[in-house]
């Protein structure tokens, strides 16, 4: 390990497991009483899902990392963990500052304003009311909502409600950033324009780790991939190795799929 | 990597653990520091609570009027409740009014987080802003019934006397108890989904012991002893007589209605607070 390099986080051993409720049963007192008395939930089919399985890694400034893998790989969770947002089962991370997820998972509040949401969304990040207010001009041209911004943030499309929800959290400077735009609802056109923001975020950010939809942007952006598999780290290292080998194991899949086929 | 290498580069660099709970002191002032998250989450709650009604916030005024209305058509000359309460009138709208704050406050603060998912699983914030923005909501609309309380105690004949100078000490004790208790079930809430399907039957429990509508020492005045100074000394009977005991001058309560006042208002709000607190790691799955 170089001794040059300034560590912003440190992922140690890190397991996430969360439960996912796989139906709800009735809710009556009865059963919520004896549910309450002896702590269990009958009513409730939970399955408990492993995401990640002992991940360790260290990023340092000035790296901008690009997370590759197949859905349920495990990317999303890591993030999650890293920003703080889901506890980890085992092992933990370490960051020099508090890392900001810009997820795009729709309204913060869909009953008020998309105004509302902007300044819900400021004050959650720990802004102060004159910094939300010095940024709201920006993020409404971003998101290019101007003439809905006063309407209740449940009346808008999915794509508009991701494009607001992404214009609040880019709008602000990030030591470290945590991309994940899997889940990315907006159009081509805004698609294109929160590319362009995420290379101008990562050229300031300190750190940056992207989940993308595109490959491309990924190779474009990133000096370094770690390519996760089953909740485990698969390869880490210099984007174009990692990816070229990613490519060819997804290849190599399809043909022994379709071999077997 | 080893162990030991890695104690050596978090301390080298200060870094710090991301899912780790800050100690207490700290994590109230990250909640202080987002005051204005939470008045601006008790105004967000308000709006959307009215805005698909015709009257909009005027509701907020109605609805205290309507309920003491209600009750007192039904408790006062239907069933003849006020016998031997002077002014029953201003009686038991002090006693749904201040009744009414206390249900309205932990309801809502049980289903605090719960509502606001969304907004857990995009940013991180300390927790306890929301069920705090649940009562700061719930203040503003009782300051509203406390108006019009007041309105009701001078029209139906109440002298104003220097006991009204103690209304402010009554509000901030009955404030910190209910802040307490919401923030206890805040917790129940945020891990139990049935709190809810419970809370109402609690709560209507609650107010039939309390004295919102009768006089406890009337009501009790053949039971044992024991019986009537539980009533008396349950927390919601408690608040309500402190309030009538201010604002009235035809109710007057023993020393130890005030020693309660302080001492349930202190209990609740300091174990709710350190409660809800070392619940914080579980709000986050």
């Amino acid at each position: 390990m170089s001794t040059d390099k300034i560590p912003t986080v440190l992922v140690d051993d890190l397991h996430v497991r969360y439960r996912v409720i796989l139906g709800a049963g009735t809710g009556s007192a009865a059963g919520a009483m004896r549910s309450l008395l002896s702590g269990k939930s009958p009513g409730q089919l939970v399955k408990s899902v492993h995401a990640v399985k002992g991940v360790s890694l260290t990023a340092y400034e000035g790296d901008t990392i690009g997370l590759v893998g197949r859905n349920g790989s495990g990317k999303s969770s890591l993030l999650n963990a890293i920003a703080g947002l889901l506890q980890p089962s085992q092992g933990d991370v370490y960051t020099a500052s508090r890392a900001t997820l810009l997820g795009v998972k729709g309204a913060l509040n869909k009953s008020v304003s998309g105004n509302r949401n902007i300044t819900i969304g400021g004050l959650a990040m720990g802004m102060s009311r004159a910094e939300v207010e010095a940024m709201r001009a920006d993020v409404i041209e971003f998101a290019d909502l101007a003439e809905f911004i006063d309407m209740p943030m449940g009346t808008y499309s999915t794509g508009m409600q991701a494009r607001l929800r992404f214009s609040i959290a880019a709008a602000r400077q990030h030591e470290i950033l945590l991309v994940d735009e899997t889940l990315s609802t907006g159009d081509t056109e805004f698609r294109a324009r929160s590319q362009a923001k995420i290379r101008e975020l990562a050229d300031s950010a300190g750190t940056v780790f992207l989940v993308a939809h595109s490959q491309t942007m990924i190779r474009e952006v990133c000096n370094r991939a770690i390519w996760l598999d089953k909740g485990v780290i698969k390869l880490d290292g210099k984007t174009d190795e990692v990816l070229d080998a990613y490519d060819a194991d997804i290849q190599e899949k399809k043909v022994a799929k379709e071999a077997g086929n | 990597m080893n162990e030991k290498s890695i104690t050596s580069i978090i301390d080298e660099f200060g870094l710090v653990s991301a899912s780790k709970i800050p100690p207490l002191g700290k994590y109230l002032r990250e909640t202080w520091r987002r005051w204005d998250f939470i008045l601006e989450l008790a105004r967000a709650r308000s709006t959307a609570e009215y805005s698909d009604s015709l009257l909009g916030r005027i509701w907020q005024l109605l609805t205290p009027l309507l309920n003491a209305a209600i009750y007192f058509f039904i408790f006062g000359i239907l069933l003849g409740t006020k016998k031997g309460i002077e002014n029953y009138t201003a009686f038991l709208v002090a006693g749904v009014f201040v009744f009414n704050f206390m249900q309205a406050t932990i309801t809502i603060a049980a289903s605090a987080l719960p509502k606001n998912e969304r907004l857990i699983q995009a940013i991180h914030f300390p927790k306890l802003v929301l069920p705090l923005a649940a009562v700061v909501q719930q203040i503003q609309q009782y300051f509203v019934s406390l108006v019009v309380l007041v309105a009701v105690v001078l029209f139906t004949g109440e002298p104003i006397t220097v006991m009204w100078l103690a209304m402010p000490f009554v509000l901030i004790l009955q404030i910190l108890f209910t802040t307490g208790l919401g923030l206890i079930l805040a917790r129940w809430g945020a891990s139990s989904r049935d709190i809810n399907q419970l809370l109402p039957f609690f709560t209507r429990s609650w107010r039939y012991v309390s004295g919102v509508f009768f006089s406890i020492t009337i009501f009790t005045a053949t039971f044992s002893v024991w019986v009537s100074t539980a009533l008396q000394l349950n927390p919601g009977a408690v608040y309500i007589d402190l309030v009538r005991d201010s604002l009235m001058t035809s109710q007057t309560n023993e020393p130890i209605i005030w020693i309660m006042g302080v001492v349930w208002a202190l209990l609740f709000f300091v174990v709710g607070l350190v409660y809800f607190y070392r619940g914080e790691k579980k709000y986050v799955n």
